[in-house]
């Protein structure tokens, strides 16, 4: 194969690999804006994300028999988007309730408390949530069920691009452009840019902060949920500490783009996911995870705001 | 009444007393992962270990003592070896050892019996650095160098292929251990290595590496890793358009692959230690006795472990009695053993020499090809 169709070969690869990432940091970036605090069972709500699939998928095959498709026809298309859409749908709102419920649950009572209190209460809260899935799922990988068909998409050459890339690639731009519609144009986006900028003013102008938390972690749940379950459908194989790592790479992601900025997480999560595959691609591929933390300590010594963050000064 | 209650237990404290040491019972402390991350493979350990141990009883027990299995759970996790295996040492006096599992978890296990001049037989645990620890340790099954040969003279002598890739788990001991031999024999005999690939456990997404070896257009791929990420591999390897045929080890054993890879496994091949399939008579009365007992076809773990129990009772009864150094004697005599993986003979390094067999997985079901001597 030529080396460049190679190289072209990887970038799209890594692309739908940052897109996974950049869905991830999104939630991370998302509550730290309105609470200044990362969340670390951000990962495991994305695990959540796939096993919600894992459970759903059955159910909705058996309106749609989603499992039955060989391949993509211009007869059955609709359908399995539309039967792969609403397992999407409904786990995304499953993840959403369960990230309302972590924040009602676990983080609303240590508001007031200092910052470090609530961060390790996160660990906690992510440790529990492995830990009681592995009760009920057990600790070996489970076969995810099939959504759509998976095959190479025909017409490109030397290029291979599963349908399962290309729903990755093109679910994330859907919901990137949805994220943005929801941030800029309605009355909850603008109480969340506005609790980000000042939470005691947003307060005094009549905004209920509590309900405008919960739906940030709403929303960044549910990113995280499509993330989980586009994930499953490229490689099917789903264990309760899933979430582990990419939760910690999107989290690096959220710091590259500039913590707390919404482009910025998306940005960072497509950086990172290209840089990761070109590094196991070219160098060693033992440095697959060592290379978004060697990115997270070159980007804290030399530009801590990140790519777009801004520099927040201490007021006095 | 409170003077009878007195008396009565003291009479039954007695007689328990006199009936332990009268009639007398030969202890066999048995570890493995039970519950946490290991315990599917731990849980059809045990079983072939107490089929074993049950079978034993049922015919006359031991030296005519009933074998009895002290059964323990590391719960999976570092350092529960080390304490249960003082607790049969210290509590339980047992006078033999079967355990554990995995490598690692023997490797904690093996010098405390070493020191307390139990003997150690351990039916699963393949790293070459176990049996070396002492003279006390034995090992039932074939090391992993014994699976790197036999994956590369399949590859060479069956599959008649010469240019091969192979991809190495670098988190693994395991996989690391039979690529080093597999790597040396492939060479020495005529085969050339196209490309070395490497992953991690753990990873899912192997597309990097996968693309860098359909560039090279291997006739054979070598892939010595563990399911979870084997079967990953096959499918994204075949989604790529990968034909060249998978060989593995044991470490593929597993239903779950199937389940995951689908028809990407089909055309496969891996090395194991047992399989249900084999047409072997002795193999076939396993099966359907294991099968009875609880309702589930046995794997390579149970097998292996089936017959560990028995080896080691085997080792007792010739020893004449359940003093260990001489249970310890007994076990280096070991030839010929006729167990349901093969004939089992241990060396002067206290390791089996016995054969293995090749499988293929067609349309996700495990057919045997051949049987493969050492």
């Amino acid at each position: 194969m030529d080396q460049v169709i190679l190289f072209v070969q990887q970038l799209l690869n890594g692309l739908s690999l940052g897109s996974i990432y950049a869905l991830i940091a999104l939630g991370y970036t998302m509550v730290y804006g309105v609470l200044r605090f990362i969340n670390f069972a951000h990962g495991d709500v994305y695990m959540l994300g796939a096993f919600s699939g894992f459970m759903i998928a059955p159910t909705v095959s058996r309106l749609i028999p989603l499992d039955k498709f060989q391949e993509f026809t211009p007869a059955n298309a609709l359908l399995i988007i539309i039967g792969a859409g609403l397992v999407m749908i409904i786990s995304m709102l499953i993840c959403a309730v369960t990230g309302v419920l972590i924040e009602r649950i676990a983080y609303r009572p240590l508001r007031d408390r200092p910052r470090l209190t609530v961060l390790i209460t996160a660990i906690g809260v992510s440790l529990l949530i492995q830990n009681m899935t592995q009760f009920f799922f057990g600790p070996q990988p489970r076969a995810f069920p099939q959504l759509i068909p998976v095959e190479a998409i025909p017409g490109l050459g030397d290029l291979t691009v599963l349908t399962t890339q290309a729903a990755i690639i093109l679910s994330t731009v859907l919901l990137l452009i949805v994220l943005h519609l929801i941030v800029t144009k309605t009355k909850m986006g603008l109480a969340m840019r506005a609790l980000s900028v000042n939470p005691t003013a947003c307060s005094l102008m009549g905004v209920n902060n509590d309900v405008v938390i919960s739906f940030t972690f709403a929303l960044g749940s549910a990113l995280a949920a499509a993330a989980g379950i586009l994930v499953s459908m490229d490689s099917p194989s789903i264990t309760p500490m899933m979430g582990n790592l990419p939760g910690i790479k999107a989290f690096v992601a959220a710091v590259l783009g500039g913590i707390g900025n919404i482009p910025g997480a998306a940005i960072g999560g497509l950086i990172i996911g290209v840089l990761e595959t070109l590094v196991v691609g070219y160098l060693r591929p033992e440095l697959r995870d060592a290379i978004a933390f060697a990115v997270l300590i070159v980007i804290l010594l030399f530009k801590p705001t990140g790519i777009l963050g801004r520099v927040e000064r201490e007021k006095v | 009444m409170r003077a009878a209650f007195f008396w009565a237990s003291l009479v039954v404290g007695f007689s328990f007393l006199l009936i332990s040491l009268v009639s007398g019972e030969i202890k066999v402390g048995v570890v493995s992962c039970l519950s946490g991350g290991l315990s599917t493979f731990g849980i059809s350990s045990v079983q072939g270990a107490k089929l074993a141990a049950e079978e034993i009883n049922s015919a006359g027990g031991i030296l005519r003592q009933p074998l009895i299995l002290i059964i323990d759970d590391n719960q999976s996790r570092s350092g529960e070896t080390a304490r249960i295996v003082r607790k049969f040492l210290t509590q339980d006096r047992v006078a033999a050892i079967l355990g554990d599992l995995t490598s690692s978890f023997t490797m904690e296990a093996a010098p405390l019996a070493q020191n307390a001049h139990v003997p150690l037989l351990t039916p699963t645990a393949t790293n070459v650095a176990i049996t070396p620890i002492g003279d006390f340790v034995f090992r039932s099954c074939f090391t992993d160098p014994f699976t790197g040969r036999v994956m590369a003279r399949f590859a060479l002598d069956h599959l008649h292929a010469r240019r091969a890739v192979i991809m190495t788990d670098i988190k693994q001991d395991y996989s690391v251990g039979v690529a080093a031999e597999l790597k040396q024999y492939f060479g020495a005999n005529g085969g050339q290595l196209m490309e070395e690939l490497s992953f991690s456990s753990g990873d899912t997404d192997f597309r990097a590496q996968l693309s860098k070896l359909k560039a090279v257009r291997p006739e054979v791929v070598f892939l010595p890793a563990y399911y979870p990420e084997v079967s990953l591999i096959l499918r994204e390897a075949r989604l790529l358009g990968v034909t060249a045929p998978f060989v593995g080890g044991e470490g593929w054993d597993s239903p779950t692959l199937v389940q995951i890879a689908g028809k990407s496994a089909d055309g496969s091949y891996y090395a194991n230690h047992f399989s249900s399939r084999d047409p072997d008579p002795r193999v076939q009365q396993f099966v359907a006795r294991y099968e009875e007992r609880y309702h589930a076809v046995p794997d390579a773990l149970a097998a292996l472990w089936y017959d560990g129990m028995r080896l080691m009772a085997d080792a007792i009864e010739r020893a004449g009695s359940d003093n260990p150094e001489k249970i310890r004697n007994a076990l280096a005599r070991t030839r010929d053993f006729s167990g349901v993986t093969g004939n089992i003979s241990l060396d002067g390094q206290r390791n089996a020499t016995k054969p293995g067999v090749i499988v293929t997985i067609q349309a996700g079901t495990i057919k045997m090809v051949e049987r493969v001597n050492p």
